[in-house]
């Protein structure tokens, strides 16, 4: 069974403040992290890989210093890490984002399983998971919270929804985003530390992959961000005080008027 | 705290310790305190981590460090909770004899489990009526054939009743006094060895202390560390190499006492004042600060003398085990009065580091034989010259 991870390196946002100003990030000063929903990605597929042998590889576009990313993936138990890297790359969009991380999982050859965390948390999308399965034409199930049963041609797993969850049975390779309710990422072990600090990471440049140039990067990012702002914090509500009777009168005419 | 110069190997341990600390022991300090469970869950990430095997030859799947690397292990487990630092530690006391007289055979059979964090150790020698006197000692161990008959009782054993790996000493010819002791392995699930009751204890209520009893207690002559009659050497032997250890234990909770007392003197209003603002409690706090250092130093130190290989190592570990713990206990009292009233219920936690500090004057040899092993050394090489 071999499994890709596919992680991103964010500013940790326990310690991020926005600038008022621009409504931005303040990125100077701020530690990068693994986004922590990969973190889960990462356990999962270092235990599919302890449960049923095969390969667990890492995998991130970003800047140079992703590496530390990786490699930090490598002492959770990852075999083999790659970065994708290239200023061909900048300014991507989810899309174009998607469509250069399926290029290089093409480029790795044999897969059955690609995890990834439900989203990131700097930009919250969502969309890069699921864009990567798109651009493989393989079958994605997001938001999983365990997965049931792995076997050779197919796998069985619960989804999370708002109300409950579901359970899916997919064929393999497909692409799953994961939760935090499906594991507890373990610390690195003192071995896995050791071995992350004398792996070389892969690094693959555009040069590399088997991509259409107008497809990467800003040119290859019809998304645009006109404006980014806070979203207004939701006002007080009204609290009724006195005796029951009272205060339900009070609340169904509120009501009443309010659906009239 | 003062460089002393890690290599990135410590610098990784420290790290790998310190996230455990935080993360895992921590958050259950206080209730293992008060239920006395004993920390299985938070031993099992330890041994995940590999850090059962810090002071294990590579060859038996150890990571091939010594008692340094072991030191910083625990000082930082102990920071969190000196109960779950014990249990830790104590499973290297009851490994050490193997590693130090073992046969090839038995490090092979024994050490690679214990590495892997699979199976804990414990190391038995005090007895009901041998503690500072271990010459006094009952236990006795028959020669019968191919197999020794163990007879007698150990009390206040840490990991008792919990490890699978015991390390006993025993009387083969009692005629000879200490010279009539030997140390034998026994397995835990060996017909004629059991347990006696827990121990309540005033502090590491997370650790277990627990009887071993023997009746007749059959084992294999193979067993035999070393020699008949080597007994009592293995056991000073390995007390020396473990030692600094305690002093580390004796470190790590002192430290944690005073970054409790530093957070909660500059929390704390009096007077309309943060109280760490008072010099009455900053000179307390330097001093502590001091102390600590100076302890942590000589641990370090006498750490580093017992990896080097040096022969004899016993005054400088005795210094080290003697120091840290007196420290630990004058530190730990310092943070409870600091904590004022607050210091004296268990809500907080300065009163469990005070109740945990009080054990490292005590067990491995109290202060007092540190003291005499101390001093035998002083006038031992002033006669030699």
């Amino acid at each position: 069974m071999n499994v890709i991870i596919c992680i991103k390196q964010v500013p940790d946002t326990t310690q991020v403040q926005i600038d008022p100003e621009t409504n931005t990030l303040i990125r100077e000063g701020v530690e990068s992290i693994i986004n922590p929903f990969d973190m889960y990605a990462i356990e999962e597929g270092v235990r599919i890989k302890e449960k049923f042998g095969g390969k667990a590889t890492v995998l991130s576009m970003g800047p140079p210093q992703a590496e530390a990313a990786l490699k930090e993936a490598i002492s959770m138990g990852c075999d083999e890490a790659i970065l994708v890297s290239d200023r061909a790359f900048a300014g991507s969009d989810t899309l174009a984002t998607g469509y250069t991380l399926a290029k290089a999982i093409e480029k790795t050859g044999n897969f059955d399983i690609i995890l990834c965390g439900k989203q990131a948390s700097d930009g919250d999308t969502a969309q890069v998971g699921p864009g990567i399965a798109t651009q493989l034409d393989i079958p994605q199930v997001t938001y999983v919270k365990k997965i049931e049963k792995i076997e050779e041609k197919s796998a069985v797993v619960e989804r999370m929804t708002e109300e409950g969850y579901e359970i899916v049975q997919t064929s393999l390779p497909c692409l799953l985003t994961v939760v935090k309710e499906i594991n507890e990422p373990r610390i690195p072990s003192l071995k896995g530390r050791m071995k992350a600090k004398k792996t070389i990471v892969t690094s693959w440049k555009a040069i590399d992959l088997d991509v259409e140039e107008n497809r990467l990067g800003l040119t290859g990012s019809p998304t645009w961000v006109s404006k980014i702002f806070t979203p207004p914090a939701r006002p007080q509500g009204e609290i009724f005080e006195g005796p029951a009777d009272e205060t339900t009168s009070k609340l169904v005419n509120l009501l009443k008027n309010h659906l009239s | 705290m003062i460089d002393y110069l890690f290599t990135e190997d410590q610098v990784m341990i420290r790290d790998l310790c310190r996230e455990i600390t935080d993360e895992k022991i921590r958050p259950v300090a206080a209730e293992l305190d008060r239920t006395e469970e004993f920390p299985w869950d938070v031993l099992k990430v330890m041994a995940d981590s590999d850090l059962f095997g810090l002071y294990i030859d590579e060859k038996y799947g150890g990571m091939g460090f010594g008692i340094m690397n072991l030191c910083i292990a625990t000082e930082e487990f102990s920071k969190g909770c000196g109960g779950i630092a014990i249990c830790y530690a104590a499973s290297a006391l009851g490994a050490y004899p193997i590693i130090l007289y073992g046969s090839e055979e038995q490090k092979e059979k024994y050490l690679p489990d214990l590495a892997a964090g699979k199976k804990l150790a414990a190391f038995g020698i005090t007895e009901p009526a041998a503690g500072s006197d271990a010459s006094a000692m009952q236990t006795t161990a028959k020669k019968d054939g191919n197999h020794y008959i163990l007879n007698g009782t150990k009390h206040f054993i840490t990991n008792g009743g919990e490890a699978q790996v015991y390390t006993v000493v025993a009387m083969t010819d009692k005629s000879k006094g200490a010279r009539g002791a030997s140390v034998f392995i026994v397995d835990k699930d060996t017909p004629g060895f059991t347990f006696g009751k827990k121990e309540d204890k005033l502090g590491i209520r997370a650790s277990a202390t627990r009887e071993l009893i023997f009746t007749d207690c059959k084992i294999p002559k193979e067993n035999l560390i070393g020699r008949e009659g080597q007994g009592f050497i293995v056991a000073m032997k390995t007390f020396d190499t473990s030692r600094p250890g305690i002093g580390a234990q004796a470190v790590g909770i002192a430290q944690g006492a005073l970054d409790a007392a530093l957070q909660y003197a500059r929390e704390r209003k009096q007077f309309g004042k943060s109280i760490s603002s008072f010099q009455g409690i900053q000179f307390m706090l330097a001093d502590m600060a001091t102390q600590i250092e100076a302890a942590r130093a000589l641990v370090y130190a006498s750490a580093r003398e017992v990896d080097s290989g040096k022969k004899n190592v016993s005054m400088n570990s005795a210094m080290a085990k003697l120091y840290a713990s007196d420290v630990a206990m004058k530190v730990t009292t310092d943070c409870v009065q600091i904590f004022g009233g607050y210091g004296y219920m268990k809500e907080y936690p300065a009163e469990k580091y005070m109740r945990d500090a009080k054990i490292t004057q005590i067990y491995e040899g109290t202060n007092q034989v540190q003291r005499n092993i101390i001093a035998l050394s002083l006038i031992k090489q002033k006669v030699r010259k």
